[in-house]
């Protein structure tokens, strides 16, 4: 009894402090546009260095919906289709979930690890000697970087899995859909508030999973324990974040 | 030097990603303004039955798209529904006798107004009225007849 309540204390207080961190992060994030030079560094390895993994990824999700939903699609004569099957499932889903999965486990476990490590040997508790505040010159640099980065990379996997890389590869390819049906099927069915719905689940995916990736280095215990169990936390955390977000997203976007 | 070839790797990829968004945008979703820009002009309907009629369904002469459905409502004294259209002010010589039917695309298609053109000289204005409506086919109904004729015929 006296362990739950103590957990449930301990789960609650971490609940608080990571409000209170955000709003610390937030009041800091000014500081980080009027160091580009950072913010470009961070947009680095979170956004460049995820590219490769993005677009490999959703070539290859393009490709099974297209094997996937020919196989369906057939049985009904609607094999046409098969172009709006792909492009709504990837725009309206896929596409934003798939991508900030793939770069909470590719960035965000990078992000909680090095500012955990930094924690660790006390460098950060250098930076506030020499007068700096870690928020501003750490945090804040790479929080931004990863709101930027997550809807241009969700829209890149978007662009590979519907694109010519992806279905359009196997399915005109492959399978035989007719190259104009595939493209004019699917600027008859997808509109422009898809679009802009996908851009913003992606960049609230974003702003989840830095929030959860700099909080969890930020508070890490100081020990090599304490960092592997920052980065595991944060993977966990922002997968499961990732998936509740979308669900009520979804439940609000496409009623 | 390192710097230099990271700022070009970071402008590349955020290039790269407004790229894909334009992609998305013009190769994707159509950009398709019928209707819904500000030089239009609305009508109205009234139809028994709209089967699946949604807001945002087009409104077609000849096939082309030349509207779309802006509202339906319920008429609270004839309980039939009411639906609202916008049409695009290049096409405002339809003659005022128009008429309206509900029609589906292909078998089991998205449903969608189509307008026939009328004799009368005087032109559809804002705010008129179609008199002549024709319900969409409700499946249903349909074979309820079919079965009902061949009751009859087999007597």
């Amino acid at each position: 009894m006296n362990t739950l309540l103590t957990t449930l204390t301990a789960v609650f207080a971490g609940i608080g402090r990571a409000q209170f961190f955000l709003i610390n992060v937030l009041a800091a994030l000014p500081a980080a546009l009027t160091r580009p030079r950072i913010l470009a560094q961070q947009v680095h390895s979170v956004g460049v260095m995820s590219l490769i993994i993005v677009v490999l990824s959703g070539s290859f999700v393009g490709m099974v919906l297209a094997l996937q939903g020919f196989r369906t699609l057939v049985r009904f004569g609607a094999e046409e289709s098969l172009g709006v099957f792909v492009a709504l499932v990837i725009v309206r889903e896929l596409g934003p979930v798939v991508t900030a999965l793939l770069v909470a486990g590719r960035a965000g476990s990078a992000l909680a690890a090095e500012i955990g490590l930094m924690k660790a040997t006390d460098q950060l508790s250098a930076m506030e000697m020499m007068a700096t505040d870690p928020l501003k010159r750490v945090i804040a640099p790479r929080f931004l970087a990863m709101l930027i980065s997550m809807p241009l990379l969700s829209a890149i996997f978007s662009v590979m899995a519907i694109g010519i890389a992806g279905g359009h590869a196997v399915g005109v390819s492959l399978l035989g859909v007719d190259d104009g049906s595939y493209w004019g099927q699917i600027r008859a069915s997808v509109e422009v508030q898809d679009i802009v719905d996908s851009l913003i689940k992606s960049t609230l995916f974003g702003f989840a999973v830095a929030w959860i990736a700099v909080y969890q280095g930020y508070h890490a215990a100081p020990t090599s324990e304490g960092v592997s169990r920052a980065t595991t936390s944060t993977v966990v955390l922002s997968s499961l974040a990732i998936l509740a977000l979308d669900f009520v997203l979804t439940a609000f976007m496409f009623r | 030097m390192v710097n230099r070839s990271l700022e070009v790797l970071v402008g590349f990829f955020i290039c790269l990603g407004i790229a894909a968004i334009f992609v998305l945008t013009f190769r994707v979703a159509s950009l398709d303004t019928v209707g819904s820009g500000t030089d239009t002009y609305r009508i109205t309907g009234q139809f028994q039955n709209i089967g699946g009629l949604k807001q945002g369904s087009a409104v077609t002469l000849a096939g082309v798209r030349i509207g779309r459905v802006t509202q339906i409502s319920i008429d609270p004294h004839t309980f039939q529904a009411t639906v609202h259209m916008t049409i695009d002010r290049q096409y405002d010589n339809l003659p005022e006798d128009s008429s309206a039917s509900i029609l589906t695309a292909g078998l089991l298609g998205e449903q969608y107004i189509g307008l026939t053109p009328g004799g009368m000289p005087e032109p559809l204005t804002d705010g008129s009225e179609l008199m002549l409506t024709q319900s969409a086919l409700v499946l249903e109904n349909l074979i309820g007849q079919f079965l009902s004729n061949m009751a009859t015929q087999q007597e």
